[in-house]
């Protein structure tokens, strides 16, 4: 499904601001591979989600998606795989833009935008539908701008958005860390459901141990822009957090105190 | 009496140009992009307009659209410059703008030209009516009322065109690039495209409205443009501060139209006052500078209450 062969990416490269920040990473995931992504801060988490999107190129290593090279491609030209819902509620959404507005862009990413209308009656009966899936009452309110909606209301109809046109692979990258805890639930467990009845491959970043174990298949572990540790099936659902956390004091040397805080 | 007759005269003016503050609401209110091609673009509808007229006999109607077109191709190239380029949106405007004054020097061979002796988009429509004197009024007020309906014409035109555009997916997706471009792009639309096309339809109407106010006052200046933008913004700012409601994108055009009548309206009767043509501009530049200042001026006052309204308004 998806192949990271090893790459690399450096940031302000020639610079005294140089950073490795994704060490020779290899990655594959099978076809409805629902894995979680875990590591300190500067691991490379987003910026692994940001070189599968194409926000920028790897300076080496190959990236193949359901069997073709989009290592070169530009973002938008592989948006038309890929569903994406970014930390920050205002990312994904255009705000001053109406709520069916935001979705009929969405129905349409990967086919050529022409002259005909931007939204037909047939799109906004199908949006009141998957809208009412979202338990929050937006379907009352499609002509409404994104912008007067909550972060968690962003967030949900953001993920929405990205599945609206299913996928080849759903990009979380830590979409509910800019949550209240009980939103972050709520849209977490909207995520499991639209993952689950859509038969996702999907890619979601968390900074939360606990999530990480609950939700998936699979679990991997970054640390200073490689893959350290991945764990799927039985010995996935046996994890605890107390084992994760000792598997990066081992990795990490204990060195790194701050990292477990922002971890556990 | 006078005054009534100047204040009309402002009226058609602020008509004509109304389509070059559409344009700049493109680029400034939709498109989040400070667009400064436009004062570039608008001498070069004018003088394009104007030398087709005299040295080629070209049909005046004809020239507007030439300069729509010329116009056009401004845009795209500060929108290369932009994106491909990678420069400073600013810059970019600032860069076109630049050359774009000695293309119009170079376009007309000299600083203006005169079309007393030609047909106009104007006079056209004047030899078909009978004459002022047959009509019992002066021959300005008959070339006044002309250039009013022109004016209303092509605003009516251009703001339906944009109306429909702007519904349409390409439009959407410009739409949503001034919003959030990223956004756009993980839609799957190419960013780059979405602001130069924006860009291009701007100028476009923008020299459009330069070759209809040359087309209207009979005669083109290659100096039309300078400072030209802020009368732009004063028109938006006037427009949105009337039809501050407004949720509909056709009556929020509407608004830059009355913005723009007004503007001109103001301007004559601050000349009546004593004031000189020459300080229009600084005291456009003022007013604008105000305007556009009141939001940020307007929540330091109550950063706390501001804040909660704000919490209030999305949770």
């Amino acid at each position: 499904m998806l192949y990271l062969n090893n790459i690399y990416k450096t940031f302000n490269e020639n610079t005294v601001n140089e950073k490795l920040v994704i060490n020779n990473l290899s990655l594959h995931l099978r076809q409805g591979d629902f894995v979680t992504v875990i590591g300190g801060n500067g691991a490379g988490k987003s910026t692994m989600l940001n070189l599968i999107a194409g926000v920028y190129p790897p300076d080496r290593g190959e990236i193949l998606l359901d069997g073709e090279s989009v290592t070169l491609l530009p973002e938008y030209k592989r948006a038309k795989n890929l569903g994406r819902v970014f930390q920050d509620p205002m990312m994904g959404t255009a705000a001053n833009m109406e709520i069916q507005e935001n979705l009929a862009m969405a129905y349409r990413r990967g086919s050529k935008r022409g002259l005909k209308w931007g939204i037909t009656k047939e799109e906004k009966a199908l949006y009141v539908e998957k809208l009412k899936t979202l338990d929050l009452g937006l379907e009352e309110r499609m002509s409404h701008k994104v912008g007067l909606l909550s972060g968690g209301q962003r967030q949900a109809l953001t993920l929405l958005m990205s599945t609206l046109k299913q996928p080849k692979l759903l990009l979380l990258d830590e979409h509910t860390a800019a949550l209240d805890p009980k939103t972050a639930d709520r849209v977490l467990d909207l995520t499991q459901k639209i993952v689950s009845s859509n038969k996702l491959t999907t890619l979601m970043v968390t900074h939360n141990m606990k999530q990480a174990i609950m939700y998936g298949n699979r679990l991997i572990m970054m640390y200073e822009g490689k893959i350290i540790y991945d764990v799927e099936g039985e010995e996935k659902k046996n994890l605890k957090v107390s084992d994760l956390l000792q598997r990066f004091e081992t990795v990490s040397h204990g060195s790194f105190a701050n990292d477990r805080m922002i971890l556990s | 009496m006078e005054a009534l007759l100047s204040m009309y005269g402002g009226v058609a003016q602020g008509l004509t140009w109304t389509i070059f503050a559409l344009g700049v609401y493109i680029t400034f209110r939709i498109l989040n992009y400070s667009d400064l091609t436009c004062e570039g673009s608008f001498a070069l509808g004018g003088s394009i307009s104007a030398v087709l007229v005299v040295k080629l006999g070209a049909n005046p109607y004809i020239s507007l659209i030439a300069a729509l077109i010329l116009g056009m191709g401004a845009g795209m190239i500060t929108g290369f410059l932009h994106t491909k380029l990678k420069i400073p949106a600013i810059l970019s405007g600032i860069l076109t703008m630049s050359g774009l004054y000695s293309i119009n020097l170079r376009i007309m061979g000299q600083p203006n030209t005169s079309l007393l002796a030609n047909n106009t988009a104007l006079s056209l429509i004047k030899d078909k009516l009978p004459t002022a004197s047959e009509l019992g009024i002066r021959d300005s007020v008959l070339q006044t009322t002309i250039t009013m309906f022109l004016g209303i014409i092509f605003s009516i035109i251009v703001i339906a065109f944009l109306y429909w555009f702007f519904g349409t997916e390409m439009g959407s997706c410009i739409r949503a690039t001034g919003n959030n471009d990223a956004m756009v792009r993980a839609q799957g639309v190419n960013t780059d495209w979405t602001k130069i096309i924006g860009l291009a339809i701007s100028n476009g109407l923008i020299a459009l409205s330069g070759a209809l106010v040359t087309q209207t006052q009979g005669f083109a200046d290659v100096g039309i443009g300078i400072g030209a933008i802020v009368i732009g913004l004063a028109s938006i700012v006037i427009g949105e501060v009337l039809f501050f409601k407004a949720k509909n994108f056709a009556i929020k055009m509407f608004g830059v139209m009355v913005g723009s009548i007004i503007y001109r309206i103001i301007v004559a009767l601050v000349l009546r006052m004593g004031f000189d043509t020459s300080d229009m501009r600084l005291l456009t530049a003022i007013v604008v500078a105000a305007a556009l200042s009141i939001p940020t001026l307007a929540n330091k006052k109550k950063p706390l209450a501001r804040k909660e309204g704000h919490r209030d308004a999305i949770s």
